[in-house]
């Protein structure tokens, strides 16, 4: 077994496919062939990189837009503000403010584009596709046109809302939740409005991440390379085969919801409106006999269970980061393994606790608030493991690992603070304010993105070849770490104090009608905004760093430039389509790092004896 | 490079690639079918007290033609059945005879399909008429009542088409935008207001007689009209038979025919019937193709085929089951 000597083959390979890339026996395909219309998950994977990046961008811009009104209601948004009347029209920004209208448009489609475009595509279309493979030992992945077929679905998915922005009335503007009757009467003058859209491109994600899951469960079952045992996967492994199971079984119940809610818009049925519903005054001329509470059901099943698939993945990612540069073993490799498994297992039966107000009675309200703290249970497990691992390692400061040591922190405050909105006595004052937006957006901004960025300046150098500037990466992340916090900290003030969310003017209203609250409440809004624009400002560190370092960074010198463990670093760099040059085989665990007797303090899965 | 398990199967797991695929699928596409029923289950339990068609929102119960769906449900099974047979011979290596199957499979899927479309069509020409005073019945209308109210709106709008397009045309010239013109009616999905349209004073019915099945033992059946004449309560009339009724507009609220946004027992009646057969369509064509473009792979990779079959056949069976759960949850419970 010479090949599994990791580095041996690798100076060579690594500076040979600098100059000669797609190396292999078939005749060079192709422009649209190599780019477009690839079949090797390498390629689908950054293409998911790619695209979820910009839409991280926009979600985000949606919300610096967004963030400019809260702070300064009823002023022209700076920059872009006539622009925006230009394209969406006076209703939306008069004059270059933002109206009522466009508020509820950006907040809505911020929810659903960070979520269903952004994130979940690049945890799981990006990462999952690029390293699942290669950390399993396998050439590609079980059905590679099936996952050409998702990204492109996805890619459809994504023009669709954003073509929604632009059609007559403007694009979804009942939350990313699609409450009903809601989503069914607000813009009533267009038969096909942008609620239509919203359900339509939902359909079109929602089949891509199936075909996704499905794709990747086969898999990672079928594809797993000789001596790739289940206990030998790595963590990041795992966390992609549940989150796969999760999107497999809990995004069809919303697909049928939203058949039945794009039923109601079109075909005037009353899936979700209830008998006598009056609107403007009128009673609504439908048959009514349906149920909101239905729609709120469908809706949570599934999207309860994709708050762990905005999770376990990062989780996965943090994992491997840590490992690699705390130079240990992961500590309690199965206690993770295991509690990621119970979460996907429970992760089914506590949707409802985001429906403590809708009266369901007491006995189910008690029902959902147990199940939700024994769900926490798992998730304290995972956290605690990582931090234990942390333990008498000789830790590597660099750039991955400090986006994956913040992770752990920023998480624990997401979860923690989940606690009290899990009980129902606590979660009736506290829904609907900014401490839920505080609590949620603390575990996927400051926790998500923390573990996506830790991932991209991590398997940078495998699918480029080069590393990404070190000092940038550290600039970027003090920023983001400060300012992610001086964002969402002073949110859980504001919820705190009885600041409601999804309210166009900041709660101003409120505050200067004399309710009792504080002036310095509201003030937070201005200093949130500036942070929020502080945060930008640090990724634009970022974006430069991503871009240069494609042509100026240092070229790595090694196919493993972190010494790591698993089988993603044993192969050419960037790995060529099927992936190894010869069948890996796994011999041991994923992390046997430091082993006393070693002759390195890191032994490969494919390294025999 | 080579995609390991494409066609043999892995050895620790027993299974091929695809076929690990389509159970994974499967539990998808259970999960989708479960959140309907579920719906169904939930939206029928929270109907409002009372009974169709008094209370607009009222569940109905037996308006679905059951010896229709009978057969159809047969006729899927038996299609499940020479699915299998298929894919037998294909694995004893008969290809003719695994042809004759698949043909047959897939005349049975598109069957199954032509009797949904008469069975749809049935409920769009089937009316509720509620009344302003709270009463309703449910019927078709007259047959010769209908053809002279189609002929005399139909020749109506024909007319004023003609003029129309003279109008469009002039208007082209000005570079102004045309008037769109007006379509034709058929015995489908009409309305108070088209009716309306017409000057039309009164439409003749053929009254559904109630009949036991339709109200349960013990139940009252509603107030037929007006409720003043006996005979109207079906003594002349068998159950499931019809009597003439002749309704005068200025009493009726609403006419709707048996659609989606009537009542939401038909928007989930046919909400999932209609998944059901997207679902029915899409197997049929991908076995047809199996059937008529089967030969090549047949001699190149025939095991290859096989598996395909066998998992094209999984879903065969899965759409099979679906219907057997859809069959008695709609029609007979
Ligand atoms: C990093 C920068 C981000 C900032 C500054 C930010 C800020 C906000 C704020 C202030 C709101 C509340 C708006 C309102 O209620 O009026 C909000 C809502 C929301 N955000 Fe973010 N967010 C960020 C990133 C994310 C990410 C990464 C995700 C998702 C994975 C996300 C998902 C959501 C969702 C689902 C809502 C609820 C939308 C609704 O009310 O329907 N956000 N965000
Ligand atoms: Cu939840």
């Amino acid at each position: 077994m010479n090949t599994s000597t990791a580095h041996a083959p690798a100076h060579s390979t690594a500076s040979a496919h600098g100059a000669d890339h797609g190396h292999h026996e078939h005749h060079e395909p192709g422009f649209w062939q190599k780019y477009i219309f690839s079949t090797d998950h390498k390629v689908i994977g950054i293409q998911y990189a790619v695209t979820s990046l910009l839409f991280l961008l926009f979600g985000f811009l949606l919300m610096m837009a967004m963030r400019w009104q809260l702070a300064y209601p009823g002023k022209p948004i700076p920059v872009i503000g006539h622009a925006l009347q230009a394209a969406l029209g006076d209703d939306m920004a008069n004059n270059g403010v933002m109206q009522a209208d466009l508020y509820n448009v950006f907040g809505a489609m911020h929810g659903t584009i960070m979520v269903f475009l952004a994130i979940v595509p690049i945890l799981f279309g990006a990462f999952g596709n690029y390293v699942t493979p290669l950390q399993i030992g396998a050439p590609d992945m079980a059905f590679p046109r099936l996952n050409m077929a998702s990204y492109h679905l996805y890619f459809l998915g994504g023009i669709v809302m954003l073509a929604s922005f632009f059609i007559p009335g403007g694009a979804a503007k009942s939350g990313w939740t699609s409450y009903s009757p809601l989503a069914t009467i607000n813009d009533p003058v267009h038969v096909i409005n942008g609620q239509t859209l919203w359900l339509i491109g939902m359909v079109l994600l929602i089949t891509s991440s199936l075909l996704g899951a499905v794709n990747f469960i086969t898999t990672i079952i079928q594809m797993r390379a000789k001596g790739m045992t289940w206990m030998r996967l790595p963590f990041f492994v795992w966390a992609q085969f549940v989150t796969a199971f999760l999107l497999l079984l809990a995004f069809p119940p919303l697909e049928a919801a939203g058949i039945m809610q794009l039923v109601d818009n079109l075909l005037k049925t009353s899936f979700f409106l209830p008998s006598g519903l009056v609107v403007n005054g009128q009673q609504l001329a439908v048959s009514g006999g349906g149920s909101p509470l239905l729609w709120q059901h469908l809706f949570w099943f599934l999207a309860h269970p994709e708050v762990y698939v905005l999770i376990l993945p990062a989780m996965g990612i943090v994992s491997e980061v840590i490992a690699n540069n705390t130079r240990k073993p992961l500590w309690g490799y199965k206690s993770l393994v295991y509690a990621t498994l119970s979460i996907g297992f429970l992760a089914f039966i506590v949707w409802a606790h985001h429906m403590y107000l809708t009266g369901m009675g007491t006995r189910i309200s008690t029902f959902f608030q147990t199940t939700t703290m024994m769900i926490s249970i798992p998730s304290v497990i995972i956290l605690t493991a990582l931090f234990i691992s942390l333990w008498g390692g000789s830790i590597r400061f660099n750039t991955p690992m400090l986006f994956a040591l913040a992770f752990l922190p920023m998480f624990g405050i997401g979860g923690l603070t989940g606690l009290p909105l899990g009980f129902n006595a606590s979660d009736i004052i506290l829904h609907d304010s900014y401490y839920v937006i505080a609590h949620f957006h603390y575990v996927v901004a400051p926790g998500t993105i923390f573990g996506v960025f830790a991932g991209l300046y991590f398997w940078y150098p495998k699918a480029t070849g080069r590393m990404m500037n070190e000092t940038l990466g550290k600039i970027h992340f003090a920023g983001s770490l400060l300012f992610m916090n001086m964002i969402f900290a002073p949110m859980f003030i504001q919820g705190l104090h009885g600041m409601s969310r999804r309210m166009y003017d900041g709660g101003s209203t409120y505050f200067g009608s004399g309710v009792g609250l504080d002036q310095h409440i509201l003030n937070l809004n201005i200093s949130i905004t500036h942070a929020a624009a502080g945060l930008g400002f640090f990724q634009l560190f970022f974006i430069f760093n991503f871009f240069s370092s494609l042509v100026w960074g240092k070229r790595v010198t090694s196919d493993n430039p972190w010494q790591a463990t698993t089988l993603d670093w044993q192969t050419p760099t960037p790995p060529p389509h099927g992936n190894f040059t010869t069948e890996p085989v796994a011999f041991r665990g994923p992390y046997e790092y430091s082993v006393p007797g070693a002759k390195t303090d890191f032994t490969p899965q494919n390294q025999a004896g | 490079m080579e995609i390991p398990y494409t066609v043999k199967p892995r050895p620790d797991t027993g299974l091929y690639n695809a076929k690990v695929g389509i159970w994974l699928f499967l539990a998808s596409e259970v999960m989708l079918f479960g959140a309907l029923f579920s719906s169904y289950i939930l939206l029928r339990v929270g109907a409002p007290d009372g009974f169709w068609p008094d209370v607009s929102t009222g569940w109905p119960h037996g308006l679905l033609n059951i010896p229709i769906g009978t057969f159809n449900t047969a006729v899927l099974i038996a299609s499940s059945v020479t699915v299998v047979m298929a894919w037998a011979a294909l694995k004893a290596g008969n290809f003719a005879k695994f042809k004759g199957f698949m043909i047959f499979t897939v005349i049975c899927a598109f069957s199954f399909l032509g009797i949904k479309s008469y069975e749809y069509n049935e409920k769009f020409t089937h009316y509720v008429v509620r009344m302003k005073d709270g009463t309703a019945v449910t019927g078709h209308f007259d047959h010769e009542f209908l053809h002279g109210f189609l002929d005399k709106a139909n020749t109506r709008r024909d007319q004023k088409n003609a003029g129309l397009r003279e109008a469009n045309a002039k208007a082209k010239q000005e570079g102004k935008a045309p008037k769109e013109l007006l379509s034709h009616l058929s015995n489908r999905f009409l309305t108070l207001e088209k009716f309306g349209e017409e000057n039309v004073e009164s439409v003749k019915m053929l009254v559904d007689v109630p009949s036991a099945f339709r109200y349960p033992v013990g139940m009252k059946p509603p107030a037929v009209g007006d409720g003043s004449k006996g005979s109207e309560h079906g003594e002349h009339a068998e159950p499931g038979g019809h009597f003439e009724k002749e309704v005068k507009l200025a009493d009726v609220q609403s006419i709707a025919a048996f659609i989606p946004s009537t009542a939401t027992f038909f928007a989930i009646y046919f909400t999932m019937t209609a998944l059901h057969g997207l679902h029915v369509l899409g197997g049929a064509l991908v076995l047809g193709y199996f059937a008529f473009f089967g030969r090549k792979m047949w001699h190149q990779e025939p095991e290859r085929l096989t598996n395909r079959v066998e998992v094209a056949g999984l879903f065969w069976h899965f759409v099979d089951l679906v219907w057997i759960f859809l069959f008695p949850v709609v029609y007979l419970l």
